[in-house]
C-alpha cells in the first residue's frame, strides 16, 4: 500500500511536469490553432537561460527565474513573428513541420552554445524531504505540483475572466470574425506565444533539479507532454493537466508493477485506446463541420 | 509554347502527355542504367539509398500528399518490412517470397492502423501514428525470440536464383531501381484510376467526397494499406542494403526524415519524392565536404583579398571550429525545413515547375498563379 501511494505521488509529480509543458501546447493551440512541436524545446531553452542567469552570472534564484521567464517570453514572441505568423492560415501540416524545424534548430543551437553535458541549477527546493508517517516526499517534486496547481488556476482565471483572455478565446474560435470585432489578432497571437514560452520556462526551471538540463530534455519530455495534451482534449486547460497527471501516474505505475519496457510504452497504449473510444480526447468538445 | 488539344478523357490521363516526356525520361532511365558502370562505387551506393528513400517517399505521398492523412509513423512500417525479411531469411525462404510477404504483412498492419485512424483528424492522427511507431519500436526491442532485441539482426546477402547478390553489386542497384520505377508507375496508374481520384477527393474535402458517393472509410483504409505496403517493400531493400538492423534505427527521427523527403521535394508528385530523397541522402556528404574543404577555401579567398598568412590561418581555424561544431547538422536541417515551409511550400519540384512556367510564358508569368489560399475562418477543430 505504501509503495502504491509513493508511486502515486511520484507519478503525480512527474505528471504535473508533463501537464506544465502540455499547458504550453494547449495555450498556443487554443488561441491560434497551431500545434507547436517546439514547445519542449522552448522549455529546454528556458532552463538554459535560467542556468546562465543563476549558475553563471550568480544571480539570486528568484531573480534569475524571473529573468529567464521574461527573456523567454520575448523569445516566444520573436519565434512567433519569424516562423509562425507568415504561415498562419495555411494547412495545419505546414505549421507542424515549421515548428518541428524550429525545434531541430533550437536543440542544436543550445547544444553548440551550452555544450552537451547535463547542467544543474541550485534551487531552494533541491535538498530536503517532507515526511508524512513513512511516506517520503522530496521538496523538488512538491514544488512542481504546487507550481502546476497555481499556474493552472491563474491561466484558467485569465482565460475566463479577463478581456484579453476572452479575446484569445474569440480569435481561436474564428480569427476573421474576431478581427472584424476589433480584436488585434496579430498582437493577441504574439502575447499567447509569450505566455506559452513563459509557462514552458517555469516548467524548465522547476524541472532542473529533477531531470537536469541538456539539449535533448525538451524533446524527451515534449514527446510525453504531447500525448498528455491530446488525452486532455487539446484545447482544454484543465484537460492538459489532468492528461499530464494521468500519463505520469500510468508511467510510474507501469514502471513499478509491469515488466520492464512497459514504462515507456504504457502511456501511448492508453492514449491510443482513449483516442479510439473518444477521438476528441477526454475534455475536448466535438463539433460537426458545417458545409 | 506547346498547345495540347485534348479531345477525350483518355488524352487527359495519358502517362506521357507528349513525345517530349518519352525523350526526357528515356534519357534519364538510360543514364541510370549505365550509372553503376561509370560512377564511383560510393556514388552508386548513395544512389541506392536515394532509390530506397524515394520509394518510401512515394508510399508516404499516397497517404499524406494525395489522401491528406498525415503520418509520423512510417519508420515503423519500414521496420516491419525490414524485420520480416530478416526473420524469414533465417529459414532460407527465397527472396521473392519474403519480399512479397514483407509487403503483404506491412500492408495488413497498415490497414489495421487505418481502421482506428478513421475517426481521427489532423493533430490527433499525427499523435496516434507517433504512438503506433513508439509501440512498434518497443515491441522490436522486447520481442527477443524473434527480433533479438537491442542486439539487432544480421541480414545475409540476398540470394536470388541460387546466386548471392551483394549489397554493393550493380544487380542490387538494378533491383532497387526496378522497385522504385514500378512503384512510381504503379502510383501514377493508381492516381488516374477511380481509387486515386477518390483519394484526392478525400484530401480536398471529406464532406464533398462523401456526398459524391465516395466510401471515405474504405478508401482511407486502402490508402493506409497501400502506403504501408510500399514502405514495407522499401524496408526489405533497406535491410539488405544496411545488412544489419536494430530497433534504434527506426525512431521518430527517421519518420521525420521521410516527411522531410516529401516536404522538401514537393508532396504533390512522385518527382518530389525523388528530389527530396536526393536531398536527404546527399546532405550528409555535403556537410562533410563543407567541414573538410570550405575552411581552406575561405582562407584562400581571404588571402587573395590581401589578408596576411597569420590572419588567413586564424580564419581557417575559426571556420573549421564552427563547421565541426556538434549538432550543426540539426541546425541546418531545422533552418532548411523552416525556409521551405515559409518560402517554397510546393518543394523543389514546385520550384522547378515555376521556373519552367516562367520561361514558357515569358514575359507573361505572374506569381499569383501559384499563390496559396489562406484560410483564417475555418477552425480545424470543427472539421
Amino acid at each position: 500500500m505504501l509503495d502504491f501511494v509513493q508511486q502515486l505521488v511520484s507519478g503525480i509529480a512527474l505528471g504535473c511536469v508533463y501537464g506544465l509543458i502540455a499547458l504550453g501546447f494547449v495555450l498556443v493551440y487554443k488561441a491560434t490553432e497551431v500545434v507547436n512541436f517546439a514547445q519542449g524545446d522552448l522549455m529546454m531553452l528556458g532552463g538554459f537561460f535560467a542556468f546562465t542567469f543563476i549558475g553563471i552570472l550568480g544571480l539570486n534564484y528568484w531573480i534569475g527565474f524571473a529573468g529567464a521567464v521574461v527573456a523567454m517570453a520575448l523569445f516566444g514572441m520573436l519565434a512567433e513573428r519569424v516562423v509562425v505568423r507568415p504561415i498562419l492560415g495555411y494547412p495545419q501540416f505546414s505549421i507542424i513541420m515549421a515548428t518541428i524545424g524550429l525545434g531541430y534548430f533550437l536543440r542544436s543551437i543550445a547544444g553548440i552554445i551550452w555544450g552537451t553535458d547535463d547542467l544543474k541549477i541550485e534551487t531552494p527546493f533541491s535538498q530536503g524531504v517532507l515526511r508524512i508517517g513513512s511516506l517520503v516526499l522530496a521538496y523538488d517534486k512538491l514544488s512542481v505540483i504546487a507550481a502546476t496547481v497555481i499556474l493552472c488556476a491563474m491561466l484558467y482565471l485569465f482565460f475566463n475572466r479577463t478581456t484579453l483572455g476572452t479575446a484569445m478565446r474569440a480569435s481561436s474560435e474564428n480569427m476573421l470574425a474576431a478581427y472584424y470585432m476589433g480584436i488585434p489578432v496579430k498582437r493577441v497571437v504574439s502575447i499567447v506565444w509569450a505566455i506559452s514560452a513563459a509557462v514552458a520556462t517555469a516548467a524548465g526551471v522547476l524541472l532542473a533539479p529533477i531531470t537536469f538540463i541538456h539539449s535533448n530534455v525538451g524533446l524527451v519530455l515534449g514527446l510525453k507532454a504531447f500525448p498528455a495534451a491530446v488525452l486532455g482534449g487539446f484545447g482544454s486547460i484543465p484537460g492538459a493537466v489532468v492528461g499530464g497527471v494521468l500519463i505520469g501516474v500510468i508511467e510510474s505505475m507501469a514502471g513499478f508493477y509491469l515488466p520492464q519496457g512497459w514504462k515507456d510504452v504504457a502511456p501511448y497504449v492508453v492514449l491510443l485506446m482513449v483516442l479510439l473510444l473518444k477521438p476528441e480526447g477526454l475534455f475536448g468538445h466535438h463539433a460537426r463541420k458545417k458545409v | 509554347m506547346r498547345f495540347m488539344f485534348k479531345t477525350d478523357y483518355e488524352d487527359d490521363i495519358k502517362l506521357f502527355p507528349h513525345g517530349g516526356y518519352i525523350v526526357t525520361y528515356g534519357v534519364l532511365l538510360a543514364f541510370l542504367v549505365v550509372a553503376p558502370f561509370i560512377l564511383s562505387s560510393y556514388l552508386v551506393s548513395q544512389l541506392v539509398f536515394v532509390f530506397i528513400y524515394a520509394t518510401v517517399g512515394v508510399g508516404l505521398m499516397i497517404l499524406t500528399g494525395f489522401t491528406g492523412q498525415a503520418s509520423l509513423g512510417h519508420a515503423a512500417f519500414l521496420a516491419i518490412g525490414a524485420y520480416t525479411a530478416a526473420y524469414l531469411q533465417q529459414y532460407n525462404v527465397p527472396f521473392p517470397v519474403y519480399f512479397l510477404a514483407a509487403g503483404l504483412l506491412t500492408g495488413v498492419v497498415g490497414a489495421m492502423v487505418g481502421f482506428p485512424a478513421l475517426r481521427l483528424q489532423g493533430i490527433y492522427l499525427v499523435i496516434a501514428t507517433i504512438s503506433f511507431a513508439f509501440i512498434i519500436e518497443e515491441i522490436l526491442a522486447r520481442w527477443e525470440s524473434v527480433t533479438h532485441g537491442n542486439e539487432g539482426m544480421r541480414v545475409k546477402a540476398l540470394q536470388f536464383l541460387g546466386t548471392a547478390v551483394s549489397r554493393d553489386s550493380p544487380s542490387f542497384y538494378f533491383l532497387c531501381l526496378a522497385v522504385l520505377t514500378l512503384t512510381i508507375v504503379g502510383t501514377l496508374n493508381l492516381l488516374r484510376s477511380p481509387t486515386g481520384r477518390a483519394f484526392v477527393a478525400i484530401r480536398d474535402s471529406e464532406t464533398a467526397a462523401r456526398s459524391m458517393g465516395v466510401n471515405v472509410s474504405l478508401y482511407k483504409v486502402k490508402s493506409f494499406a497501400i502506403s504501408a505496403a510500399i514502405t514495407g517493400f522499401a524496408g526489405v531493400l533497406f535491410a539488405h542494403k544496411l545488412s544489419f538492423i536494430s530497433p534504434e534505427m527506426f525512431t521518430l527521427q527517421l519518420s521525420i526524415e521521410f516527411i522531410i523527403v516529401i516536404l522538401i521535394g514537393g508532396a504533390f508528385s512522385p518527382h518530389g519524392a525523388v528530389l527530396g530523397a536526393i536531398f536527404i541522402v546527399m546532405i550528409d556528404p555535403f556537410l562533410t565536404y563543407l567541414k573538410d574543404d570550405v575552411p581552406g577555401m575561405i582562407a584562400a579567398v581571404a588571402a587573395t583579398f590581401g589578408a596576411g598568412a597569420a590572419t588567413a590561418a586564424k580564419i581557417q581555424a575559426n571556420v573549421a571550429a564552427f563547421a565541426s561544431a556538434n549538432g550543426l547538422k540539426g541546425a541546418i536541417y531545422g533552418i532548411i525545413i523552416v525556409l521551405f515551409v515559409l518560402f517554397e511550400p510546393l518543394g523543389l519540384y514546385g520550384r522547378w515547375l515555376k521556373i519552367k512556367l516562367f520561361f514558357q510564358l515569358f514575359p507573361l508569368y505572374k506569381r499569383a498563379t501559384f499563390k496559396r489560399q489562406k484560410i483564417y475562418v475555418k477552425s480545424e477543430r470543427n472539421r
